[in-house]
């Protein structure tokens, strides 16, 4: 006979209760892991995917997904003559909040570097890559656009010829892809009265030089255009992805590239573990503290629910120690109740958990590695909970039954 | 039928229990000397704190005399505060107890309350279910078997506690103050159902109880005061009845 099912049975109510609780505790546990693994699979998705095998970014800097960067265009053109360099392409990154049909519309805006790099590599589930080179984007559904949507960012209208799935920053906010100079005219875009009065100052400025006092020509100039300017580079890019040819040898090109004082180099993978190790590890370390909080929590609960369970039962306890009964029978009766409660409250969490994980904002990855762990887990904080309530039945007398 | 016999199946010899020590000494029995026979039917009576309950969970191993000694068929099982046996084994095996109340547990039915005391004593479950169902069926309670404590009266629950006590067939059945729970009717069908177990099962039972107006249902009785047992009045009626 089975005393921790007859038990559960006429406890029902409060057992099936507490298994909920424990279970959407658990829930959480397992969502944390997932959202963990989310934020490092979103991370790494651009970099894993956009094909590179060297990325060549500002000196001294981490790369654009760490920090701001700024590489010169020219820079493409630089690395495409160290030997073993079969291709260069100019990227941007940078992330944009705008107002879209009165919503914001937070957009990480990748640069593509037109024609070279036209997003072929991006995995669409609707549309087509970019074909010209202006005022088209490819965008992720987070962003809740639609195919053939109109969006204005700036003073341009891009339309959405292309739609991808899954494809986040580490921020979570959706990609768009756009030309490298379409990705930099959102960048910079300035209202036309700040282009004014900055080409009214440039003007006062030089108007206090002598230079500019003799040569009225200068001063036009310097109150026209910044592509006018020959003083003024070109707007900067943030990084230049390198395709190495076959048989080259990444560590020797790396080593050439990183004699320039000017950039940093650093292979796929370098850049990936920065992204990891830099972005990620905080919210790693912050999600890891909440979990073993919440399991401390969850078996804490647990304990007292099978603690009170026990009281409840002392006087039949005392009576089937009067009885004659082992102790393995009372110690069964609670650390079946126990792992019974661990077990279908971790079934239950995995079960909520298919239907709840796919609505959170953030992507949640669930590995069948972290499922297995956590369930010994579980087995671990059922048999700890289990002993409080254990230890007090160990010490009933069976002469409880008389009072 | 008759199991009696004059072979002693429970002797306790020279039983005394002091609680505490110095001034707070207390001396709940003492030298208590008592010998049980098969199928012998004791009433044992006293006011309250005269010790009586003491020397039934003596008797019970629940709680073991400061010196004395006791026997149970045969076997001496405590030698002074130290058990010679493993006593929780021993209680399963040879001895059961009845309450004033029938402390069944409350989750499982009246079957089950039965069952258990077997299946505690390695009976498989199919015949612990079986001989669960005879028990109940012997004591007239056969059609509550499935009922959980909490729908059956207080008489009904009382039969279960005896068939659960009986479960094992044990030497010796203690019941403490069994009736005080119920009605006078209820009370005597409960002090009969204790002298009809011993006398068709042969063991020996010894009930304390205060109930002076079922006497007639016991071989003999005796008085506890102030730890003290004496013979009560004679029973020889009920004995040259059988």
């Amino acid at each position: 006979m089975n005393l921790a099912a007859k038990d559960i049975r006429h406890n029902f109510g409060r057992f099936a209760l507490t298994t909920v609780g424990i279970g959407l505790l658990l829930m959480i546990v397992m969502g944390m892991g997932g959202i963990y693994r989310g934020l490092i699979h979103e991370a790494t998705l651009l970099v894993d995917n956009i094909g590179a095998d060297l990325w060549v970014v500002q000196g001294d800097t981490r790369g654009p997904f760490a920090e701001i960067s700024r590489v010169p265009a020219s820079l493409e053109d630089r690395a495409r003559a160290v030997p073993g360099v079969m291709g260069a392409r100019r990227f941007v990154s940078h992330t944009i909040q705008r107002a879209h049909q009165g919503r914001p519309l937070r957009v990480v805006v990748q640069g593509l570097s037109w024609p070279e790099d036209r997003g072929d590599w991006v995995p669409l589930e609707a549309g087509r890559p970019l074909r010209q080179a202006h005022f088209e984007m490819v965008a992720d559904r987070s962003l809740g656009l639609e195919l053939g949507e109109r969006v204005r960012l700036g003073k341009d209208v891009y339309e959405v010829v292309g739609l991808t799935r899954g494809m986040v920053g580490s921020s979570g906010d959706g990609l768009g892809f756009f030309t490298v100079s379409d990705a930099q005219r959102i960048q910079f875009d300035v209202p036309g009265e700040a282009l004014r009065l900055e080409r009214q100052s440039r003007r006062a400025r030089a108007e206090a030089q002598d230079i500019g006092q003799v040569q009225p020509l200068l001063l036009e100039r310097a109150a026209g255009p910044v592509v006018g300017l020959p003083a003024l580079a070109p707007p900067q890019v943030s990084a230049v992805l390198l395709t190495l040819a076959p048989g080259a040898d990444a560590d020797a090109v790396a080593g050439t590239i990183s004699q320039w004082p000017d950039v940093a180099v650093y292979s796929q993978q370098a850049q990936s573990e920065l992204l990891v190790s830099g972005m990620v590890d905080k919210a790693r370390r912050q999600l890891g503290l909440f979990r073993v909080l919440l399991i401390i929590i969850s078996t804490i609960i647990m304990a007292l629910i099978l603690y009170t369970l026990t009281l409840d039962k002392i006087h039949d306890i005392a009576m089937l120690k009067l009885m004659g009964a082992r102790n393995r029978v009372i110690v069964g009766l609670i650390l079946q109740q126990s792992l019974l409660i661990g077990v279908l409250g971790y079934g239950l969490a995995y079960w909520l958990g298919t239907y709840a994980f796919p609505k959170f904002p953030r992507l949640v990855v669930i590995e069948p590695q972290d499922l297995l762990s956590l369930a010994v887990i579980v087995l671990g904080i059922s048999v700890l909970a289990s002993l409080v309530g254990i230890t007090k039945a160990m010490r009933v007398e069976p002469n409880k039954v008389l009072s | 039928m008759s199991a009696r016999d004059a072979t002693p199946v429970v002797e306790a010899v020279g039983l005394t229990k002091i609680y505490g020590s110095g001034n707070t000494e207390v001396v709940a029995m003492k030298d208590v000397t008592l010998q049980l026979a098969r199928g012998e039917v004791v009433a044992l009576l006293g006011p309250s704190g005269a010790g009586k309950s003491t020397f039934l969970t003596a008797l019970g191993l629940i709680n073991p005399p400061t010196s004395g000694r006791i026997v149970i068929g045969g076997e001496t099982v405590m030698d002074g505060p130290r058990a010679l046996v493993d006593v929780r084994a021993f209680r399963r095996q040879h001895l059961g107890f009845v309450f004033q109340k029938a402390n069944l547990i409350p989750f499982l039915t009246a079957a089950e309350n039965v069952a258990i005391a077997l299946e505690i004593n390695d009976t498989p479950s199919r015949a612990a279910r079986k001989r669960a169902l005879e028990l109940l069926d012997y004591l007239g309670v056969a059609d509550r078997a499935k009922h959980l404590p909490d729908a059956l009266s207080g008489g009904q629950q009382q039969r279960v506690a005896v068939a659960r006590a009986l479960a094992n067939e044990p030497s010796l059945l203690l019941a403490d103050e069994p009736t005080a729970a119920l009605d006078s009717h209820r009370g005597r069908q409960v002090m009969e159902l204790f002298r009809k177990v011993a006398h068709e099962r042969g063991a020996a039972v010894i009930v304390v109880t205060h109930d002076q107006r079922a006497l007639d249902v016991f071989d003999r009785s005796l008085e506890m005061e102030d730890g003290q047992l004496r013979p009560g009045r004679p029973m020889d009626l009920n004995i040259k009845q059988e």
